[in-house]
């Protein structure tokens, strides 16, 4: 294909803006699919995906267009990957940038579109939904003409969901976005953006071929990590796989590796021909590494062979997700695991409870640490119990936050942040009513409930989105929860130091009503090392048996009996001590009294 | 903590079933007529319909004779509970305890205010032995608070018409745990009852069972007070055992063997029955009879009762099969009541054994000998693991 007639641009928008409905009409008007195929979503593939509307997996669907080749490259739509959608960004020259008429710019659709414009990407902007009642279409399309520095009336308005206006976003992506430059006859190189796992053929790699040409059966490298496979096929989607005899510059495709381990070829790393290799790989690769840590067990311990298959299988399809073995006193045995940020921790739960169905007990969230031993040593902390009591320095990962709000609700945000250890760094009015406050928090800071509490004080108003900016030093201190003398690994947590003392007491507290009155009295105790900062005792039981038991009360009696039995069959075993499985999720549910 | 001694410290060890255990010698039959209902109860019972009180007996009867092969010639204990089974027409009373087998403990429940000297002499002449009074408290208020008709001198009064007929084994019903009740009312509650020397005091916890109108009137203040009725329980037991009196089974004393005059055992050998896991046939609406491992419970609607007996039909009955390790799970929570200690060897397989050494560690069971024939011994709650029983039981079952 000439070049010139190439075109390879993204959808990007908020959750819920329209992307997906955009991309079918698109589908449906070049006739890629035919209404009889057209199932709504159609690249929304995974159940869990369609059903909260929002994409995991980034696609690539070739479409024709007046005699153009258009590469239309889905991206992730939420935060928890903007790694992915930064290199779904650089295989794109363009991006159309979607805003729903009703809702206007939110903090995500700011993110994306700083995103696009760093990646030098030709911005086309749409405000879709102007069916709806509710729409605002010259007020979307102000604050839209605003955030990506053009005019109003070069704003696109459409209906994706009708198809008003879709034809002219296609002429306007053939008109406003350059085709890709590239060297045919260059060593070849074909940046990976993205990779899925099949059963049968191994590790995709979904590839924008920037220089040369990769043919079928070539031998190919990956530059990053070293990894050395053949291209067994090569083609495009269609919305299916269709094979090709090669894939050339400029273009947007797949190659089959026959790979067994999608962690062999991560996002971001340059493909090149081993026949000819390049100098030097595309720019930009960068191992992303979770941030957000939790504890997964399984709630019956003859389920963890299962949690650790599931967690295999996810894995081949999900580079991002890391695991290893984790054994807690409390809890038995089940799995560290870490994510990207906080949706991806519920993506990943959610698919093990539903597609596995497993039933697991996920512990608080927290993130990683670093931190300075006593030898000089760096160390990298997942686990609040594994965080040595003797330390030189303690850094933890801060985010940069942008939120918008309606105007009225900049105090209760900023009290929020406050309340959060935030640094506010600056203030941006995108209308008259709206406004985006940037912020830097500690990412522990808003693994918990910073969400919930932002949606709660904004009356659901605020949009709110964030990236990684690195690690500082804190004043942070680790909490120990002591239940009868023992000290109980699944409860331990790090805190700021100011914090410590009503976190703990707070904890302590809670601990106490959850936990059911024993034979004798529990103490219940949180501790900075070996000292006490809050104290609460579980009463002993006096008396714990049932009045009367004649002839017509035995079967009644048996029963309550059972049950009791049963109950306490769920308990876990600290210590001497039963304690409820709900229990060691009292620390996420710490600030509900607060509310 | 409860001081040692409780009651006999010579404990005998659980006695061995009879050989032939198909064979029942425990008859309990059900008499459901009530003057009212007082709020708490969640027993079957019957308002009204005094004229009934005569087909009732007969269908009595009638079911009798139906399961009169199920009896052994000579019954050791015939219980009739109710209801109120002394507010059942004098006349038909009379009829079904002149029919009743004959036995060695007869015992009739009454309520206070039921008991005249004609009755007690009614009861006497027909070989009633035990009469166990429903006292439930002496406070009048509380009385009200249950919806009890008899005042404290009805129960008083009640108890020496007993008396003067001649009853030598007479029981007194307590309840504690009433709303509103203080720990000094339920200290004045137990020292009027000593006052009487019954041979023998139930005391139960009021529970606010499920459906009452009592739950849904006092169920908050039941739940609220919860805690501090624990230590009521405490008391009762301190309190009977320094008066002389055997805490033999959770809920009941008796005089203890050595401070009765005769030296007689005046624990209820009909409930000792239950507890030591013997068949025992029921009669009568919503009775429940244990035999040969099933159990069944009678209809407890008064007019298909009637209706089949009045044809020689056995009435509808919901059935309960007792597999084996269902048998000796209740043995383990019935014989845990008791203060006789349970040969560990009859109920095998139904113990937890970390349980059971963590909870001696702890203080609350013990294992005791038996003598050479029982080489596991005996299992026995400490007197603070019977307070606990419940949950004690949950944890030593297997």
């Amino acid at each position: 294909m000439d070049l010139g007639r190439i075109r390879n641009f993204s959808i990007i928008a908020h959750i819920d803006h329209g992307k997906s409905t955009l991309a079918d009409r698109i589908l449906e008007l070049t006739k890629t699919v035919s209404g009889r195929e057209m199932r709504a979503q159609v690249l929304d593939t995974m159940e869990l995906e369609r059903e909260r509307g929002i994409t995991i997996k980034a696609q690539a669907v070739r479409v024709n267009w007046k005699d153009n080749e258009l590469n239309l490259i889905d991206t992730p739509g939420h935060v928890d990957f903007t790694y992915e959608v930064s290199r779904s960004l650089q295989a794109c020259e363009g991006a159309v940038l979607v805003v729903d008429a009703a809702q206007g710019v939110e903090a995500q659709t700011v993110a994306n579109a700083y995103l696009a414009i760093e990646n030098n990407l030709e911005i086309v902007p749409v405000v879709n939904k102007i069916d709806l009642p509710q729409a605002d279409p010259d007020g979307a399309a102000a604050e839209l003409a605003e955030l990506v520095g053009g005019k109003q009336e070069d704003v696109l308005r459409i209906s994706a969901k009708t198809g008003e206006g879709v034809a002219e976003v296609l002429d306007a992506i053939v008109e406003r976005i350059h085709s890709p430059s590239g060297e045919p006859a260059a060593a070849s190189r074909a940046l990976v953006f993205d990779s899925s796992y099949d059963q049968y053929r191994g590790v995709v790699a979904f590839v924008r071929m920037v220089d040369g040409a990769f043919a079928a059966g070539e031998p190919l490298q990956a530059m990053a990590q070293g990894t050395r496979f053949e291209a067994e096929e090569v083609g495009f989607f269609s919305p299916t796989m269709k094979a090709a005899e090669t894939l050339g510059a400029g273009e947007v495709g797949y190659v089959i590796t026959g790979l067994k381990d999608v962690s062999r070829l991560r996002v971001g790393d340059t493909l090149t021909s081993e026949r000819k290799p390049a100098a030097e790989p595309l720019p930009g690769y960068k191992d992303v590494k979770p941030m957000v840590f939790a504890g997964l067990f399984p709630t019956d311990s003859d389920d963890y062979p299962d949690l650790r298959d599931a967690l295999e299988r996810l894995k081949l399809n999900d580079a991002a997700l890391f695991y290893e073995p984790e054994t807690s006193q409390a809890l038995g045995f089940g799995f560290r695991c870490g994510f990207l940020g906080l949706l991806h921790m519920e993506i990943v739960r959610e698919r093990l409870e539903r597609e596995f169905d497993l039933d697991l007990l996920v512990t608080a969230p927290n993130v990683a640490y670093r931190v300075l031993e006593r030898n000089g040593e760096w160390l990298e902390v997942h686990n609040p119990a594994e965080m040595p009591r003797e330390l030189d320095a303690v850094e933890e990962p801060y985010v940069r936050a942008s939120i918008i709000v309606p105007k009225d609700y900049v105090g209760p945000v900023m009290e929020l942040n406050n309340d959060r250890r935030g640094r506010f760094d600056h203030m941006e009015y995108l209308s008259p009513e709206r406004v985006l406050l940037a912020y830097e928090l500690p990412l522990a800071e808003i693994v918990l409930d910073y969400y919930d509490q932002l949606k709660s004080r904004t009356r659901g108003y605020a949009s709110f989105d964030y990236d990684v900016a690195g690690f500082r030093e804190g004043a942070l201190a680790r909490v120990d929860i002591l239940i009868g003398d023992e000290p109980v690994d699944a409860l331990s947590m790090i805190v700021h130091r100011d914090a410590a003392y009503a976190r703990g007491k707070a904890l302590v507290e809670r601990l106490r009503k959850e936990i059911p009155r024993q034979y004798f009295d529990v103490a219940v105790q949180a501790a900075i090392g070996s000292r006490v900062i809050a104290r609460e005792t579980v009463k002993a039981k006096r008396k714990d048996v049932l009045a009367k038991c004649y002839g017509g009360d035995i079967s009644r009696k048996r029963k309550l009996l059972e049950k009791q039995k049963a109950g306490k069959r769920r308990m876990k075993q600290v210590g001497a001590v039963e304690v409820p499985q709900e229990a060691f999720l009292a620390v996420l549910n710490l600030n509900d009294g607060k509310k | 903590m409860i001081p040692r001694p409780f009651g006999s410290e010579q404990v005998p060890a659980f006695e061995e079933s009879p050989s032939d255990a198909l064979v029942v010698r425990h008859l309990y039959v059900h008499l459901p007529f009530c003057a009212h209902r007082c709020g708490y109860c969640d027993f079957v019972t019957v308002v009204g319909r005094r004229g009934q009180h005569a087909a009732y007996v007969d269908a009595l009867l009638a079911e009798l004779e139906l399961e009169r092969g199920l009896l052994a010639p000579e019954l050791e204990t015939v219980f009739l509970g109710g209801g109120t089974p002394t507010f059942t027409e004098p006349r038909e009373l009379e009829r079904l305890l002149a029919v009743l087998p004959d036995a060695a403990e007869v015992t009739v429940e009454a309520n206070p205010e039921t008991v005249t000297s004609a009755l007690a002499a009614l009861l006497r002449r027909h070989g009633v032995s035990r009469v166990s009074l429903g006292a439930q408290t002496f406070r009048p208020e509380l009385l009200g608070v249950l919806d009890r008709v008899a005042g404290p001198d009805d129960v008083r009064r009640s108890f020496y018409h007993l008396r003067d007929a001649g009853f030598d084994n007479i029981s007194l019903d307590l309840i504690y745990g009433i709303p509103g009740q203080r720990p000094s009312d339920l200290a004045a509650d137990i020292e009027e009852a000593l006052a009487l020397r019954p041979e023998h005091l139930s005391c139960y916890e009021l529970e606010a069972k499920p459906g009452t109108r009592f739950t849904h009137a006092h169920g908050e203040e039941l739940r609220r007070q919860a805690e501090a009725l624990e230590g009521y329980f405490e008391s009762v037991v301190e309190r009977l055992v320094a008066a002389g009196y055997r805490w033999y089974e959770t809920a009941n004393f008796c005089r203890a063997a050595l401070a009765d005059a005769d030296g007689r055992d005046l624990r209820s050998r009909h409930n000792l029955a239950y507890w030591r896991g013997r068949d025992y046939l029921g009669l009568g609406i919503g009775a429940v009879s244990t035999i040969g491992g099933e159990r069944w419970r009678t209809t407890p609607r008064l007019g298909p009762y009637l209706a089949a007996l009045r044809e020689d039909r056995l009435p509808p009955r919901e059935l309960e099969p007792l597999p084996e390790s269902v048998q000796r799970e209740e043995r383990v929570m019935l014989g845990l009541r008791l203060d006789e200690p349970l040969p560990v060897a009859t109920v095998a397989g139904a113990l937890d054994e970390k349980a059971l050494a963590r909870l001696e560690r702890l203080g609350l069971a013990q294992l005791v000998p038996l003598g050479p024939q029982h080489a596991r011994g005996a299992l026995t709650l400490t007197p603070r693991g019977r307070l606990l029983g419940d949950a004690v039981t949950a944890d030593l079952l297997a």
